[in-house]
């Protein structure tokens, strides 16, 4: 088929190259979004303003990055603080065997811009928390593919707090849409949120329910599975028995699993259970998530046609959310996640502390960190008691942390909390802090 | 040799904690046939490449061109001009080494006039883009040589799969949330005398504490049994009542208080699955009546050999049941309480896949065939899973497009609602239409969509009046799909890139459920459906 518009754009683009996102840009059609207007600069607009930030590339990240390069998107950035491993290569097909023990944003990056000509992925080969505000406000969309709940809700809290109110209305120049996807085996979602419109991350944090890790009592003194065996040897015998040096244990390290493995056989034998074995032993220590092409390709796709909905405003973009399952045929549930009115992320209001005044702090912790909505990890307690900043506990610094581990088992009333008091908590999984209001219940 | 194994393990390995090795030896051992390497046929083929299929062949007669290039990722500028299978192949080929690609500089026409039979060596073939003959011309050949034909369509927005196999047995099925299978009802011998050997009013707390949730049920079943003149707790009412029946077996300290017993716990909150009668399910029931399983031959493929000896089991031996499964899940217990249940259960299900042999041999034997034939691993597998079993039957593409055979049914009812997903079908029907008349896709260059939308809404109400479908298309449909002009944006391409590529490797490997027989997915609102067609 050939040529139906030439060519405009740099001396890379060849006849026809962008024939086939054209058909949306620049007819007229029944299903277009209400603000679609068809044009040819649309397609200008794509290939020399429009600034997508990639997150991660890995299993969706270059399935993503190929997808919005063919799409017409020319100024990606892309983020992944990881290298390259042997074990990624069965799906993140933008590396090869010489690539190994490389940045994988550097790489990724490398191979669409030479495989695209004109295409200008910047990769950066960095955490996300290496970045502040003045980073994320320039970018029009952003897509997650990330494999941490952690990371997402950090993400999620960065764009909350790059919105902006006036008089208490949000202006909608201040929101980027960010476009989440996520896989796991032969299941995967892809979800579009509107920070401050759209169910934030947060708003529907009980759909990722919190991992499960065996009973130590099981793993020291009742194990019935292979699994019990092998984490007995990871959390108990390794800190005991030390045998590489006072190294922690290193779960890409091939000595080490074999270390592992061959502790775990021998608990094993003396409890009669069968079923140990080094694959199984590298899956419970890394907490292997398995993962083939296939589920990665569908979920990239489908979030960058969200990008590109977004982007053009061709089409409604999906509200809000998609479930994808192969495992028997293939299933897909679409639905809109709803806005929690409490949100501890995007609510903007102090989130309510219901205890008695002679609750233990320690009590405050536990349900920061058990509650299935907050499922906070390493919670900073933070007041202002008598004008001054006051720690009330902290447990990523060992000083603070021995300092104000008494005050756990202080009760409320004795830390000299009252009714209504504000406590500002930090956590890993968020970029600002969570403002919580006591409410004493006797 | 060594080293290659072991990196293979290593790349591979994400992979094989969903298919095991067996799995990826079959993938191995496939030669998978892509016809017309455009971007929805590469991003299929990449999807398999990746995770290590033996070979590939792609027949493409086209020459690449500047569009081709645009949306698909493994063609380049400078192959423009150049024959498109061999362009995709040297792209496609970079992608995994173990990996051996061909192509064939040839239209499957020619191939289809000159040798049909080169389609016969491949594992599957998937076909992309093809015009309504064309398909249906490959559709017959395949057919009548057995080989499983996978059609994908990405058009517009829109993408669209057609699976066509005769009969594609699974054995390893992998259900999401299976029922266990602990015979609790109604306990084998075996499993009552380990039953009888605890007495959980003579144990100590330690014990008491740490006795399986199986024991507690089953314990408390007994005693219900005998004060209800054999009748288990069905309905929920008596459900509760058994539930709180085992609340009281909860010990008490000094003070009447109960005791923290967490496997009691387990025991009430299992009471709902674990008191279901053991019954063969209804697949697999009809398995067992279906003409395969019941007039084996010398030439009757294992599958149904086993499934023949299972049945034999399930009336003799087995007592109406299935062979034990043989697993039970973790539960609160000490070490060696758990560990002996597990093996009272482990060595049933042995004892009872060894029955099964014995009727596989015989059955072999009537036919002369050595006992070998069917290996005892391949039926100790088969009993694991015989709750599982799944067989998928997809029509033909002639009985699809034959006025006489058409699933008139499917697509009326479906269509009850007007923007349903089967509107798309009919559109891509329609589509297909068009290009046999006019040798050309509608609305392909601007000037032709307006024209074009009178021309296709003709193609429709000829389709729909040759099946006598009483169904309404709305003008929109017909508007949107002139629109499209028959591109294929790489996202959607991508999307069935994965989507038929997965089914590809449930075919070769004959692990998952492959879907039966039409898949639509519309890229608009992110939906799709399946349609039996």
């Amino acid at each position: 088929m050939a040529v139906d518009g030439g060519h405009r754009d740099g001396g890379c683009d060849w006849d026809g190259r962008w024939n086939h996102v054209r058909k949306f840009l620049e007819r007229p059609g029944p299903f277009t979004h209400p603000d679609f207007e068809p044009s040819t600069e649309s397609l200008q607009f794509l290939l020399e303003t429009c600034k997508i930030l990639v997150i991660g590339a890995g299993g969706l990240g270059c399935e993503l990055l190929k997808n919005l390069a063919l799409s017409g998107f020319r100024l990606i950035h892309v983020v992944d603080m990881d290298t390259i491993d042997v074990s990624n290569l069965n799906r993140q097909f933008l590396f090869r065997p010489k690539d190994v023990g490389r940045p994988k944003a550097e790489v990724a990056a490398d191979f669409i811009n030479s495989r695209i000509p004109g295409c200008k992925v910047v990769p950066h080969y960095k955490k996300i928390q290496d970045f502040d505000d003045s980073f994320y406000r320039q970018f029009h969309i952003i897509v997650c593919g990330l494999d941490s709940i952690i990371a997402r809700r950090w993400m999620n809290g960065m764009l909350i707090s790059l919105l902006s109110f006036e008089d208490g209305v949000l202006e909608p120049s201040s929101i980027i849409p960010l476009i989440d996807g996520g896989t796991e085996g032969f299941k995967g979602n892809a979800r579009v949120i509107l920070p401050g419109m759209t169910a934030c991350i947060d708003c529907t944090l009980e759909l990722y329910p919190p991992q499960i890790n065996f009973p130590m009592c099981t793993i020291a003194s009742m194990p019935r599975l292979p699994e019990h065996c092998i984490e007995y040897a990871r959390i108990l015998q390794w800190p005991k028995e030390k045998p590489c040096r006072d190294t922690s244990l290193d779960g890409d390290n091939p000595e080490h699993i074999q270390w592992v493995f061959e502790r775990a056989q021998e608990r094993a034998a003396e409890f009669n259970i069968t079923g140990v074995t080094y694959r199984l032993t590298q899956g419970v220590v890394k907490r292997i998530i398995p993962a083939v092409a296939s589920t990665n390709a569908v979920i990239a796709a489908a979030c960058a046609t969200e990008v590109f909905k977004i982007a053009t405003s061709a089409y409604i973009p999906l509200n809000n959310y998609l479930v994808f399952n192969d495992v028997d045929g293939l299933y897909t549930y679409t639905f809109e996640a709803e806005r929690k009115e409490n949100c501890s992320a995007c609510s903007q209001v102090p989130q309510d502390l219901q205890f008695p005044s002679s609750a233990k702090l320690q009590e405050v912790l536990e349900y920061l960190t058990e509650n299935a909505s907050l499922q906070m990890k390493s919670p900073a307690i933070t007041t202002t008691l008598e004008g001054k900043n006051k720690t009330l506990y902290l447990q990523s610094v060992k000083s603070i942390e021995e300092r104000t581990r008494p005050n756990l088992c202080k009760t409320l009333k004795e830390l000299g909390l009252s009714d209504g008091q504000e406590l500002a908590v930090a956590d890993i999984t968020t970029p600002q802090t969570v403002l919580f209001k006591l409410n004493f219940t006797t | 040799m060594a080293a290659t194994k072991a990196s293979k393990e290593q790349k591979y390995d994400r992979q094989l904690r969903l298919w095991g090795d067996h799995g990826q030896e079959s993938l191995e051992n496939a030669h998978v046939c892509l016809i017309n390497a455009t971007a929805t046929g590469t991003e299929i083929l990449k999807n398999l490449v990746l995770p290590g299929i033996g070979a590939f062949t792609i027949v493409d007669g086209h020459t690449v061109s500047g569009e081709d290039v645009g949306n698909n990722f493994f063609l380049s500028n400078n192959s423009i001009g150049k024959n498109r299978a061999q362009a995709a192949t040297e792209l496609l080929q970079e992608l995994n080494s173990d990996v051996s690609g061909n192509f064939v500089e040839e239209s499957p026409d020619k191939l289809l006039d000159n040798d049909p039979e080169f389609f016969h060596r491949f594992t599957i073939v998937i076909g992309v883009q093809l015009p309504e003959s064309t398909c249906l011309r490959l559709g017959s050949v395949l057919w009548s040589a057995s080989v499983p034909f996978l059609v994908c369509k990405s058009y517009g927005l829109i993408g669209y799969m057609r699976l066509v196999v005769q009969e594609h047995t699974v054995i390893e099925s992998h259900p999401d949330n299976a029922l266990e299978d602990l015979r609790l009802y109604k306990p084998f011998a075996e499993l009552k005398n380990h039953i009888d050997s605890y007495d959980l009013d003579s144990m100590d707390k330690k014990d008491h504490s740490h006795t399986p949730w199986i024991i507690i049920v089953a314990k408390h079943l007994e005693k219900w049994l005998s004060e209800h003149n054999c009748q288990a707790p069905k309905n929920y009412k008596e459900k509760e009542a058994f539930r709180q029946f085992i609340r009281e077996g909860i010990l008490k300290n000094e003070n009447d208080v109960p005791e923290d017993e967490e496997n009691f716990e387990e025991a009430i909150k299992n009471v709902n699955t674990a008191l279901n009668p053991t019954k063969i399910p209804s697949a697999v029931d009809d398995l067992f009546n279906s003409e395969q399983c019941n007039s084996i031959t010398s030439q009757t493929p294992s599958f149904w050999l086993m499934l023949r000896a299972v049945k034999e089991f399930a009336l003799n031996e087995g007592n109406g049941s299935l062979p034990v499964r043989g697993t039970i899940p973790d539960m609160i217990a000490d070490s060696q309480k758990f560990i002996n249940l597990q093996n009272v259960y482990r060595e049933k299900a042995m004892q009872d896949a060894g029955a099964v042999c014995k009727h596989v041999e015989s059955l072999l034997q009537s036919f002369g065939k050595p006992p070998e034939s069917v290996s005892e691993k391949d039926i100790k597998l088969f009993c694991k899973n015989s709750s599982f079993l799944r067989v998928v039957r997809c029509r033909s593409l002639a009985e699809e497009y034959n006025v006489d055979s058409v699933n008139k049914d499917e697509i009326t009812s479906s269509m009850d609602n007007p923007d349903s997903e089967m509107v798309f079908y009919l559109m891509l029907r329609a589509v297909d239409r068009f290009y046999q008349q006019h040798s050309r896709y509608p609305g392909v260059y601007n000037y032709q969509v307006e024209d074009d939308i009178s021309k296709l809404k003709l193609c429709v109400t000829s389709l729909l009046q040759e099946y006598s479908l009483n169904v309404n298309i709305k003008d929109d449909y017909i508007h949107e799909f002139c629109r499209y002009g028959a591109a294929e944006p790489h996202t959607v391409a991508a999307f069935l890139g994965g989507s038929a590529a997965q089914e590809a490797i449930k075919i070769i490997s004959h692990q998952f459920v492959p879907f039966n027989n039409t898949f639509i997915y519309n890229a608009m609102s992110q939906t799709s459906a399946t349609l039996q067609l």
